[in-house]
């Protein structure tokens, strides 16, 4: 008599059931394979064997790790959500749906109202993985995380799309100081919302739904999001027992059709496994012990001096780096001897850090040492300053350029690479030329490396230190995190060893450097004197794969991991005047700190606000998106032309009451400029214009599940929140023309609008249920020839019955308000010109496309800058005074045209710079953002360019606006000295 | 209604220098083309051949390939610039060509979708490494006139006629491959197919179509086949990643493996897609050219050698091509045929007619955050599950480093609904 074998390989863990001739489970276990898959599916095949005895099974595998597997052993195979799908239909025929949420997969199946069942794609995140992964960065387990997220006080918007995203969002949260309570709930609620919005797509997940999967029967947190998010009851919502080994169950279902072997022949199988040779490998990183030793002599030559703190007396200058997952602190003498060195992970409490390590260098100086001055850099700069009362707070790009000057005068190329970012820098002429940091997207950094490490039970620098002597490194390509992640699944299914993943991971990340963060496309464009530095080149494998990589001996210095901290106190050095303000240590010994976070409602915004209260009553205040947050009196817009124009564009109508009913404009997308033309036709021909409500977070929740492409750019996925608030508001109809033509502004080969932006409309049409041919009209016009514009309304509106006459009326009414929207806009661009000038500020042009004016979309980004003294302009504002250009692409979208003659225009003005924003996912823009830096860096020019998606993470903005603001202000310096 | 625009008098180039295409390189110079279509680009690379031109259709497709586009190419480019430029800079560096003689030559659309940079795009990625090879524009439209592969009217109509024969042939292979009785038959049989066009062209009786395609067909019909009952799966999406087994992974050989028959909708589709948006902005705007009538008439001329091929391939038993005006047909029940740039209008209505002929499983193929696509593509899914109920559609997006594992781990998610449909269907049968 045969029993049945299900085998679920995960991509973390391995799950075993046992099933009896009649179906009753015998048997069900659950284990972490730790990347050994191989190993792991035998030591719970003997366990089966201990309990069961040799005899017969029919077995089956199945998971996404199980594939490999299943082909080169010839065990039968079923995929995974099969699998799942044939155990519900045995045990919970009433079941409704399913999720299921794996270590890298998440799955949603629909059994009754038409049986569907759906994966995430490639790019999604919000499984297992992803959560591991945040409490890796929250240093917590998993468990505690869980424990904690039950006793949340509120929710933080995080996005969860993918892992480096997530980060960006939980960083300054951290950093600022917020509850851990309240991050460990936000981040379940991200997986939740992922799920919904990317899995479901539209299909509403309703009655009895069964969750399934590891993190979902061990995650008290996770569960009660999903119950609250999808309004399910308990007796909904159904949590079985067994949910972490139901897919193994429903694999050993699908055994009854397998014929049945001995257990020991299924062992001796899979034991003869081989790994297969799919997986690519490239050289070893050192050949020899020898080669190794002399690597490591050659490196120490850049070491500091170090003096003794307990010994030394004098003066001292205190460095301070809050980096984003590590704090660095030095203290060095006036000849740049080094006193004390810290460097630590965060652990999500830098300011603890800081007080602590301050306490102990008064207790170890004894008296003896003054500090003399004291900067602070890093993501943290505001808050440690104030809290330490430094005397500087220095741009982290600005610090790092003075270490590094300190180390090799002549450098001409810096990279840093850090826990979570990269950057590189440029020197010319003893100034930053151009700054290079990774996208939100791109980044295969050092904490990578680190949750890796962890994730395989490891310290990092154990880890690390295994590449050194592998023999066959893997290739696991260079590009975003989360894709190396599966990279390094996968060469773990194809059998590659620990030693050969840490070395192909060290190389991937310096690939993933020089490539992709400086796109360069050969070593020699670098540079001749590379510094490295950071706290991931400490790492000698990563270290040596830049030098194989580049060809080059570059320096490292023995601080690789303090330069921001090194050069703050340089910094402090070279310019304190009188005495340091630095907190005391009579003062430290009385410092605390409590933190508090709500909602401002001092504008739309409603900005999240920590407040931090230190205990000599002092308060430091953050999150806020604008002074009033601060409760400080709020700077004026009169600078900021996206306000303008966000302002000016909705007073296209004159409000009139239509007779002939009530017409709904979506603020979206194209109508971020043809909005005028729109209202003036409408209401010229009879018809009540209401525009959708403010763009805002909760609306786009609103119409997240009509979202039928989760890779599609932010200003699209809003488009969904604006038509559900138009439905809502009674409109008769709502109009949205797709347009694959754009108006010919004659700059271009041809002028067509991006296929998004041209048919969008009829992606809302196709998803959205409440959307019918009555209250939806989206007729194709092309606004350049006006005989087939108005045929096309006239059909459109035909229930109407418009006469021509009155449409081509219209029409002229609408282009007439456009044009003095135009005009507005353009006198609104002279005046801040203008304003600039006689105040001698410096002008940014803030370039991206008309719907970039939608705050919600560019994240306030024109009020930082202002906030920062500087005026801002549109792209839209000033090209027309740029001449035309000629460039390499195929210059053929009427926006995107306007973004090279407005970086003319900045090539021709010493007071203004550019700075592109681009929407995540926006393909055209991996076009133009080269030939835009290619205009500007030809003419001298800075280039450079912000990310924007639905994340609202401006502290990296910041920090990348100042790094720019400081670097145009050093190369005036120097182009003034030049002229003296 | 024209805007009035204050126009700058001056223009300033920014062009780089890049290498032209003259005329006399045809001589001098080997033209590297990348892979695109196997077999069809087998065929069009003997015919340009004959004309005199030292052309190459390139097959690199190691990871090198990857890795090079990787490291020339923009990161958020599409993945099928991606996957050319890597195939011409691997292939110029593997030191089997003269790069003072060899040019490259890929086609080009024009249309609003980025693919219609992917020339400039090339030119960027090796000015610093093959500062003197050309890039030569195959298009239609005229574009790039001063590095244009010289087209004439004659080479035109034999391309069309070409691009019959590849979509008639890459078709019956498919529905011979997965029956065949005698492992390796239908390869040979295509392989004679191939050798038998090139000799009609070779002799200059290219266009005597009915005859040639009726050998084809009586050559497939001799590949003997089993009855049994196989999954089909159809193929659509962006040109690139629907074709080139390099820019899917090799999809169709892994449908093939997994006893699936793949359905590939034919090429010609695409350029009749071409044809007909020409004469629809006409019709739409008024955005009439010189060249809307001979589009006009092109097209009629095409759709009468696709039918005249229809009629055939039906009295063998065979499926034959899609015809371009149920296509359309199919596309207006889905989406406007205003939707234009990509591939647009033509993935929906090949979806619906996939559905319509008896191919219900269907991978639609894009390159990761491909912009048409999520509108065509990924948007117009849930309106054709709404039409077709067993309709059963997988979109998998291609991209450098998603992983192999997890595409085939999707689309075998939709083989095993794919079994089970086929499953009830063949037993509701046998209750009847």
């Amino acid at each position: 008599m045969s029993k049945y074998l299900g085998i679920d390989v995960g991509s973390t863990t391995v799950k075993v059931c046992v099933l009896s001739e009649s179906l009753e489970i015998l048997y069900s276990s659950y284990e972490r394979h730790f990347a050994r898959v191989k190993e792991c599916v035998l030591s719970q095949l003997a366990v089966v064997k201990e309990k069961f005895g040799e005899g017969e099974f029919s077995a089956c595998i199945t998971g996404s790790a199980g594939l490999g597997l299943a082909e080169r052993s010839g065990v039968a195979f079923v995929q995974e959500v099969q699998a799942a799908f044939t155990a519900i239909r045995k045990y919970y025929p009433d079941a409704d749906a399913a999720v299921e949420l794996g270590g890298e997969d998440a799955k949603i199946i629909f059994i009754t109202g038409g049986t569907e069942q759906r994966m995430n794609g490639s790019c999604a995140g919000g499984t297992g993985a992803f959560i591991d992964q945040m409490a890796t960065l929250l240093n917590l387990s998993v468990g505690e995380m869980d424990a904690m997220s039950l006793r949340a006080e509120k929710v933080y918007p995080i996005a969860s799309r993918c892992g480096v995203f997530a980060k960006s969002d939980i960083q300054p949260l951290l950093n600022q100081g917020a509850r851990k309570e309240d991050i460990a709930a936000s981040i379940f609620q991200a997986v939740v919302d992922q799920t919904v919005s990317g899995l479901a797509q539209g299909r509403r997940i309703k009655g009895k739904v069964l969750f399934l999967g590891g993190p979902l029967f061990f995650l008290k947190g996770l569960r009660r999001a999903f119950c609250e998010t999808l309004g399910l009851d308990e007796e909904h919502a159904i949590f079985p027992e067994n949910a972490p080994c139901f897919m193994s169950i429903g694999a050993a279902l699908y055994a009854q059709n397998v014929k049945a072997m001995p257990l020991s022949e299924l062992d001796s199988r899979i034991r003869n496994v081989r790994a297969s040779d799919e997986i690519v490998t490239g050289e070893p990183l050192f050949r020899s012990r020898a080669e190794y030793e002399e690597f490591v002599a050659r490196h120490k030559a850049s070491d500091l001096a170090f003096a003794d703190i307990k010994t030394y007396t004098g003066d001292a200058y205190l460095g301070v780096d809050s980096g984003s997952t590590t704090t660095k602190l030095v203290l060095i003498t006036p000849d740049c001897k080094l006193l004390y060195e810290h460097y630590q992970s965060n652990n999500g409490q830098p300011l603890d850090i800081v007080s602590e390590r301050l306490a102990e260098i008064y207790a170890l100086a004894g008296g003896r040492i003054r500090i003399a001055g004291a900067a602070t850099t890093g993501y943290g700069e505001d808050l440690i300053k104030a809290a330490i009362k430094a005397d500087f707070g220095i741009v982290e790009t600005v610090a790092h350029f003075k270490a590094a000057v300190h180390f090799d005068p002549k450098v001409d190329f810096i990279i840093d690479i850090g826990g979570q970012d990269i950057k590189c820098f440029k020197i010319k002429n003893g100034a930053i030329d151009s700054i290079m940091l990774n996208e939100a997207c791109s980044s295969g950094c050092g904490s990578f490396i680190q949750t890796f490490a962890k994730a395989m039970g490891m310290e990092i620098d154990e880890f690390s230190k295994l590449g050194l002597f592998a023999s066959h490194p893997v290739e696991l390509g260079s590009r975003c995190t989360v894709f190396m992640n599966s990279s390094v699944k996968q060469a773990q299914k194809e059998g590659a060893s620990v030693e050969d993943i840490s070395a192909g991971l060290s190389s991937s990340i310096v690939k993933n450097a020089i490539y992709k963060v400086i796109r360069a496309k050969t070593p020699e464009e670098l540079g001749n004197n590379i510094l490295v530095q950071g706290g991931t080149f400490l790492n000698d494998a990563v270290l040596r794969s830049f030098e194989l990589e580049t060809g080059k001996h570059v320096v490292r210095p023995g601080i690789a991991g303090l330069m921001g901290a090194f050069g703050a106190a340089l910094y402090a050095k070279e310019n304190i005047r009188g005495a340091s303000a630095v907190i005391s240590e009579e003062e430290l010994k009385n410092f605390s700190y409590a933190s508090r976070s709500h909602v401002c409602n001092g504008c739309t915004s409603h900005c999240n606000v920590n407040v931090i209260r230190f205990s000599d009553g002092r308060k430091f205040i953050s999150g806020n998106k604008c002074e009033k947050g601060a409760g400080l009196q709020p700077h004026s817009d009169e600078l900021d032309i996206y306000h303008y124009k966000y302002e000016r564009l909705q007073q296209c109508r004159t409000g009139s009451a239509g007779r002939r009913g009530r017409v709904g404009l979506p603020l979206a997308l194209g109508f971020y400029e043809q909005l005028p033309l729109w209202a003036g036709f409408f209401e010229t021909c009879g018809f009540e214009v209401v525009f959708s409500e403010k763009s805002s977070r909760q609306l786009y929740f609103r119409g997240q599940h009509t979202v039928a492409s989760d890779t599609v750019c932010y200003p699209a996925k809003l488009t969904h929140g604006h038509i559900e608030s138009l439905l809502d508001s009674g409109v008769d109809f709502i109009f949205f023309p797709c347009e694959s033509y754009n108006l010919d502004e004659h700059d271009s080969v041809n002028h067509y609008n991006c296929p998004v932006v041209a048919y969008y409309p009829e992606l809302l049409k196709a998803n959205n249920e409440r959307l019918t041919d009555e209250n939806f009209v989206m007729p194709y016009i092309d606004l350049n020839d006006e005989k087939t514009t108005v045929r096309a309304l006239r059909r459109a509106l035909a229930r109407w019955k418009l006469p021509a006459s009155l449409i081509r009326k219209g029409l002229k009414e609408g282009f007439a308000r456009l044009n003095s929207y135009y005009a507005d806009v353009r006198a609104r661009g002279e005046f801040i010109l203008q304003r600039a000038e006689e105040e001698g500020k410096h002008v940014i042009v803030l370039a991206g496309r008309p719907y970039h004016a939608d705050p919600e979309i560019n994240h306030g980004i024109g009020k930082l800058l202002t906030s920062l003294g500087v005026a801002v302009l549109s792209e839209d504002a000033v090209f027309h005074m740029g001449r035309q250009v000629l460039v390499n692409v195929l210059n053929q979208w009427t926006y995107h045209a306007r973004l090279y003659r407005a970086a003319e225009y900045v090539t021709e003005h010493e007071n203004a710079d550019l700075v592109q924003l681009v929407s995540f996912g926006c393909g055209i823009d991996a076009i133009t953002t080269d030939e835009v830096r290619a205009i500007l860096e030809g003419k001298g020019k800075l280039y450079t360019q912000i990310k924007i998606d639905e994340i609202n993470n401006l502290g990296v903005v910041k920090i990348r606006l100042r790094s720019m603001l400081a670097a145009v202000e050093e190369q005036k310096r120097h182009s003034d000295e030049k002229r003296d | 209604m024209k805007r009035e625009i204050k126009t700058a008098e001056q223009t300033v180039d920014f062009r780089d220098d890049y290498p032209k295409f003259r005329p006399e390189m045809k001589k001098t110079h080997k033209i590297l083309i990348p892979d695109m279509l196997p077999v069809h680009f087998g065929i069009i690379v003997e015919i340009l051949r004959k004309d005199g031109w030292d052309i190459e259709l390139l097959q690199n497709d190691t990871r090198a390939v990857i890795d090079e586009g990787l490291k020339h190419v923009h990161n958020d480019t599409c993945f099928p610039a991606l996957c050319v430029t890597g195939q011409f800079i691997d292939a110029l560096k593997s030191g089997k060509y003269d790069p003072e003689h060899t040019a490259l030559m890929i086609t080009q659309s024009g249309g609003g979708c980025r693919a219609s940079n992917y020339i400039p795009l090339i030119r960027k990625a090796i000015k610093s490494e093959f500062p003197h090879v050309p890039v030569i524009s195959l298009n239609f439209s005229g574009l790039e006139k001063d590095s244009g592969f010289p087209m004439t009217a004659g080479l035109m109509l034999k391309l069309a006629y070409a691009i019959f024969y590849g979509d008639t042939l890459m078709s019956l292979f498919n529905q011979c491959k997965p029956y065949e009785l005698e492992p390796g038959a239908s390869e040979r049989a295509r392989q004679e197919c191939v050798k038998a066009v090139t000799a009609a062209f070779d002799a200059g009786k290219y266009r005597r179509y009915k005859k040639i395609v009726r050998q084809m067909l009586e050559r497939f019909s001799a590949v003997k086949r089993s009855g049994e009952e196989k999954v089909k799966v159809g193929i659509v999406g962006e040109i690139y990643v629907k074709y080139s087994p390099l820019g899917n992974s090799h999809l169709e050989e892994f449908l093939l493996s997994e006893g699936c028959e793949p359905v590939v909708p034919a090429l010609m589709d695409f350029v009749m897609y071409c044809a007909v948006n020409n004469v629809n902005d006409a019709k739409l705007y008024n955005k009439r050219s010189a060249a809307t009538p001979l589009f006009s008439l092109v097209y009629r001329y095409l759709l009468h050698v696709q039918r005249k091929i229809i009629q055939i391939t039906q009295k063998y038993g065979f499926e034959p091509l899609h015809d371009f005006e149920h296509l359309r047909r199919c596309a207006d029940k889905v989406i406007n045929q205003g939707v234009k740039m990509g591939e647009g209008w033509l993935i929906p209505a090949e979806m619906a007619a996939l559905a319509e002929t008896g191919t219900d499983n269907i991978v639609c193929a894009q390159p990761f955050g491909c912009l048409p696509n999520h509108i065509a593509g990924k948007g117009t899914i849930r309106t054709l599950k709404q039409m077709y109920e067993h309709e059963n559609i997988v979109a998998v997006d291609y991209d450098p480093s998603a992983t192999k594992v997890n595409q085939e781990n999707r689309i075998k998610l939709m083989l095993s609904t794919a079994r089970e449909n086929l499953q009830t269907k063949s037993s509701d049968k046998d209750k009847r």
